[in-house]
């Protein structure tokens, strides 16, 4: 029971790592796309393993509910999916709407 | 490990509070939207949490609710500020 505690620890850590990162992106990088870059892998991968490393949890200490890591993996599954998708659909409208990409040398927006 | 997601939580949190800075300050919209949306995620995961240190199971259900209804906020935002109208 202590390695799965380890285990579920170490998945918790990992998914609030990459969730940091993609908060310290949103904040200090310099342009809307290269925000969208950082956050929109790095939090959906966040989430995941956060999710993942629950469900981990639940399957070794409440075995009688099969019923709730479905609804988990259901959850990790459409956050996979959607999250990039609504990623790219913003950075598609701004790039239509005509929002320049940062060069090097410009002023930070 | 109750206590550690207790500090999941408390550090989820820390990260939404980095994320409102964005939406508070950011320039244009497309910044604010982009900032709700990754908050929307982070508070998936929060709900999640949230759900085992309680042990109330149905913060689950509250957390598929709340990811399509983030998804597809996001996209209509998305078709809104590209086209403009919404039922073209």
């Amino acid at each position: 029971m202590v390695l799965i505690h380890i285990l579920v620890s170490f998945l918790l850590g990992t998914g609030l790592f990459f969730t940091f990162v993609g908060s310290i992106g949103l904040l200090r990088f310099p342009d809307f796309y290269t925000r969208l870059h950082a956050t929109g892998k790095c939090d959906t991968l966040g989430a995941g393993l956060i999710i993942l490393g629950l469900l981990v949890y639940h399957f070794f200490h409440y075995t009688e509910t099969p019923l709730i890591p479905t609804k988990l993996v259901f959850l990790i599954f459409f956050i996979f999916i959607a999250n990039p998708t609504a990623t790219h659909a913003l950075m598609k409208a701004a790039y239509q709407i005509g929002i320049k990409p940062w060069r090097l040398g410009e002023k930070r927006q | 490990m109750i206590s550690i997601f207790l500090a999941t939580g408390i550090l989820i949190s820390i990260a939404i509070g980095l994320s409102l800075y964005r939406v508070v300050k950011g320039p244009g919209i497309f910044n604010r939207t982009a900032a709700v949306n990754i908050i929307g995620t982070k508070t998936i995961a929060l709900l999640v949490v949230m759900g085992y240190y309680f042990e109330r199971p149905y913060f689950f259900d509250i957390a598929l609710l709340y990811a399509m209804i983030n998804f597809i906020g996001t996209l209509v935002f998305a078709k809104y500020l590209e086209k403009g109208n919404l039922w073209s």
